[in-house]
């Protein structure tokens, strides 16, 4: 099971914000689109980071300032890039030791796609639900 | 216009490809109680089940009891299945477009990736596939040619296919005997010279996508002794850190592969070795045209940023003496036509099953897919029903929420008179029972589970008769 299985099945909608933009857009971005997580791009487009409610949050516990900052103050800015051959099962170990939930996937240079812990979970219980089913139909034909 | 899902006017969905993910989205489409669905299913072959009849191996009868929980889909009064009928050749998608709410492509994956190495189009390269596909007796492979004088031969790949392709070569008679394994591949397989068997994966044994169950039977053949070269059994320090974490089944896996490692050969006819770490890079010309010999880079891994192990070629090079070669290193869909494709990873582009514009990537409307071709090869029969239910319940959603085709011709009568129009003759579910029953028959007089028509023209015979 690859994270290409996943995103195969994902509209790929990449929402993307300028780091230079204010944490006040990014919070409307986040609402409008239902997401937890911005890709942060440069004025090229390039990925330089990656803004998650988390990050909000965190600083809004001490920043009252916060919604005028520009994103590149508070945003991640190390990055883990996936690509479409990596195995689920390892990402999701990746995912749940480095304490992150969103995956930015990359495909010959360009951003391809984001995954989250919610997909990794979703696929992996389908792959376990659908073993499940196989094997007990091949129990019922051996009692047959 | 009465309202769809009503007795008055049923919900009509046209179903692509009669294989599990097919079956699977016809059988969550009738538990839905609030609206009265009818599904027809067409496949261009005359029979059902798609790989369960075609791909899954001969010698795995138990898997192919799948085959009775599709009966009892098909069994359901709104039901009708259509075999020997095919899209782009009998029909369009415009012309589905005028019968029906919605339709849904289960087409699966048929065809291989190439290896994309120099020899590849040699004569004895073959897609694992095309070889499934033949002992399986598949009407559009049956007469192809594979030449099992050989005595070595290479399988590429480590999924389930791979061992499949690999464990029939190694079959005794007696073995065959008790599958469904076409007439004609049992007769060549018996009579083959194939001796020695290697099966090749890129990452270690840790990586193989092969199942422990698979990896044992290869351990318990009649008569052919498989090994694993010892050192290619050992896990690599980055191997042996996932497996703090691994799948039982893949601690048991790489058990099983190591007990292999440490057998001697007992003398058996045949060999199957399995061997890791390695990849291809180029396929010898025996100056005929032919495969001679497998060049072979060995592999080292390295850790993705994501955590995932990949392979890198090492310097270390090998040539491995081959006359025949399958590949089987992924596999991809095939285009339908009039139907959105994504090119590189062979599917159709979708969001949760809702076929996606290529250009707007915004849902097109009525149309829907599951199964392989919607998220790619992978998983066992059982996973198209989890992926099958989540494209029918947003066609449930669409539907209810009104977003459906508007066909002129919603009737179930209308469909059977356009063909009729087009002289196409589909072959019906009850027209297939009796094709399953005249196979069983002729199975039982030779001693085996069932014995296939394996030429469509032989199929509607049959049929006549």
């Amino acid at each position: 099971m690859k994270v290409r299985n996943i995103l195969a099945t994902k509209k790929g909608q990449l929402i993307t914000i300028r780091s230079d933009e204010p944490v006040r857009r990014a919070i409307a971005l986040l609402v409008e689109n239902r997401i937890g997580v911005l890709l942060v791009v440069d004025e090229t487009g390039k990925l330089v980071g990656i803004l998650s409610e988390r990050d909000v949050v965190r600083t809004a516990a001490y920043d009252e300032a916060l919604f005028g900052r520009p994103v590149a103050e508070i945003m991640t800015k190390e990055v883990i890039v996936g690509m479409p051959q990596d195995d689920v099962l390892a990402v999701a170990h990746t995912m749940l030791e480095k304490r992150f939930r969103h995956l930015p996937i990359m495909e010959d240079g360009e951003l391809i796609g984001i995954i989250s812990i919610g997909d990794v979970l979703k696929i992996q219980r389908d792959a376990y639900r659908g073993e499940v089913d196989t094997l007990e139909t091949r129990i019922i034909a051996e009692g047959e | 216009m009465s309202q769809i899902g009503t007795t008055a006017q049923p919900l009509r969905v046209a179903i692509i490809g009669a294989g599990p993910a097919g079956f699977y989205s016809a059988e969550r489409l009738f538990k839905e109680t609030e609206m009265v669905v009818e599904v027809d299913m067409f496949d261009r072959l005359p029979t059902p089940y798609g790989l369960v009849r075609n791909g899954v191996a001969p010698d795995h009868q138990k898997i192919k009891s799948v085959t009775a929980a599709f009966d009892r889909i098909a069994n359901n009064p709104r039901f009708r299945f259509f075999g020997n009928v095919e899209l782009g050749r009998d029909f369009s998608v415009d012309d589905l477009k005028d019968y029906y709410h919605q339709i849904l492509y289960s087409t699966g994956a048929q065809t291989d990736r190439p290896l994309g190495i120099p020899g590849d189009e040699l004569i004895g390269s073959h897609p694992a596939t095309e070889f499934v596909a033949w002992y399986n007796g598949h009407p559009d492979y049956r007469d192809h040619h594979f030449d099992l004088s050989q005595e070595r031969v290479a399988v590429v790949g480590v999924g389930n296919v791979a061992i499949d392709v690999a464990r029939i070569l190694c079959r005794t008679r007696e073995e065959l005997m008790k599958t469904d394994i076409a007439d004609y591949a049992l007769e060549a397989l018996v009579n083959s010279n194939v001796k020695e068997v290697y099966i090749l994966g890129r990452r270690g044994a840790a990586q193989a996508a092969f199942t422990a169950p698979e990896a044992k039977e290869l351990g318990e053949l009649a008569d052919c002794d498989a090994l694993v070269p010892p050192a290619e059994a050992e896990l690599d320090p980055l191997s042996q850190a996932t497996m703090a974490n691994a799948d039982r089944a893949d601690v048991r896996k790489v058990e099983i592969i190591q007990e292999l490692s440490r057998r001697q050969p007992s003398g058996k006819s045949k060999r199957l070795t399995l061997r890791f770490l390695v990849s291809p890079t180029e396929l010898i010309d025996d100056g005929n045209g032919h495969v001679k010999q497998m060049k072979l880079v060995q592999n080292e891994l390295y850790a993705t940023d994501a955590g995932s192990l990949r392979p890198r070629a090492t310097d270390r090079t090998e040539t491995l003496d081959v006359g025949l070669v399958f590949r089987s290193i992924g596999y991809r869909g095939v285009p339908l036509p009039g139907v959105p494709f994504h090119e590189s990873w062979g599917v159709i582009p979708n969001d949760g099953g809702r076929v996606l514009d290529s250009a707007t990537k915004e849902p097109v409307l009525g149309q829907y897919t599951a199964g392989w071709i919607k998220r790619g090869p992978t998983g066992v029969i059982g996973t198209n029903k989890p992926d099958a239910a989540e494209t029918v319940e947003n066609m449930l959603t669409d539907a209810r929420e009104g977003r459906t085709l508007s066909p002129t011709h919603a009737m179930a009568e209308a469909v059977t008179q356009l063909l009729d129009d087009r002289q196409v003759r589909p072959v019906s579910f009850a027209d297939w029972k009796r094709l399953d029953e005249l196979e069983l028959a002729r199975g039982k007089e030779e001693g085996r589970p069932r014995v296939k028509f394996t030429r469509i023209e032989d199929m509607l015979d049959a049929l006549r008769s």
